[in-house]
């Protein structure tokens, strides 16, 4: 029984090594890429669309209807990076009823390279929108005192971002796998529909946790932008 | 008791109180939420949307800690470095 893809291997030389999550990562990547490349081939503004067309726009408007009423901002700054961590979550999690598929979400690797960007784009935008020395002062922002706090809720928040979502597909697959060596005949696929569900919503969690710690970085300050404009235009009538 | 035996008993009986004791805790947790959420339903169906959200995403991150938990216990039965440890000083004899 393996507890992850990384453990399955279907080819080696040297340091290279071709293991079923790399090899599923890519086959979500190519089914995403070239799905999409079919699709937008051929787009039209008329009246009548093509499936594809219309299936791509509507995932499309909800992911940014989400971000603008989580954020209450302009979505488009953020839907490129949240939108591919949603659809490359949610169709590698959606494809775990096709049999033989080994989820890449069920590996710690992947989970820890998401998570990880998610980092990277938490400083990078923090950085880009209040400037690194601005963007510093955060960490020391109630007190001095809380710097250490501060820091490591930074990496915990990472760490359990990659956990979650490794755990809940991992315990979809070990759960199923279990049952099918207790009670192959009904129950696996009861878990397996619970799993789509699962998978969804892990899906969902991730991108809006994601997008909660990105957009939170920039939030303090456009507030205080805000509150100062205010401020501004208050002060003549005083 | 020699010390593989006592590594492989104290793995399973910690594998089964991990997740006997970190789930039964996060279900009345998560109980509790589901109830307040509920209730927040019923009481202001306008706002449906926005409760749901808060709902799913406060669920899901009080379920992890039940996940963790899982993980550890998965970990202890599975890929238990210390009976590997074990495993391969006896095969290296």
């Amino acid at each position: 029984m393996h507890i992850t893809p990384d453990s399955i291997i279907y080819w080696e030389a040297g340091p290279i090594r071709i293991s079923a999550t790399l090899a599923f990562t890519w086959l979500v990547m190519a089914i995403l890429v070239l799905g999409s490349w079919l699709v937008t081939r051929r787009l039209t503004t008329e009246t009548t669309l093509s499936r594809g067309q219309n299936l791509l726009e509507i995932i499309v408007d909800g992911i940014q209807d989400q971000i603008r009423q989580v954020t209450q901002q302009d979505p488009g700054r953020f839907l490129p990076f949240i939108g591919t961590l949603f659809l490359f979550i949610a169709v590698s999690n959606i494809l775990t009823i096709v049999p033989g598929f080994q989820p890449p979400t069920g590996s710690l690797s992947t989970t820890a390279a998401l998570a990880l960007c998610v980092f990277v784009a938490v400083q990078v935008r923090g950085i880009a929108d209040r400037g690194l020395v601005g963007y510093l002062k955060t960490y020391f922002q109630p007190s001095p005192f809380m710097l250490p706090f501060n820091i490591l809720g930074e990496l915990t928040r990472t760490l359990a971002l990659a956990i979650r979502l490794f755990g809940n597909i991992m315990s979809g697959t070990m759960v199923g796998a279990i049952l099918i060596a207790i009670a192959p005949l009904f129950f696996p696929i009861l878990m397996d529909v619970m799993g789509l569900l699962i998978g969804l919503i892990q899906a969902y969690i991730f991108s809006i946790l994601s997008l909660v710690f990105i957009a939170s970085a920039a939030r303090a300050h456009q507030e205080l932008e805000h509150a100062e404009a205010s401020n501004a235009k208050e002060e003549p009538n005083d | 008791m020699t010390s593989v035996e006592l590594i492989g008993m104290v793995s399973i009986i910690m594998a089964g109180a991990t997740v006997g004791i970190g789930a039964p805790v996060t279900a009345i947790g998560e109980g509790w939420a589901v109830s307040r959420g509920m209730a927040a339903l019923a009481q202001q169906p306008d706002a449906a949307p926005a409760i749901t959200r808060a709902l799913f995403i406060g669920v899901a991150m009080v379920e992890s800690s039940a996940i963790y938990c899982f993980v550890v216990s998965m970990v202890l039965i599975f890929a238990n470095p210390f009976w590997n440890h074990v495993v391969d000083l006896a095969g290296g004899r």
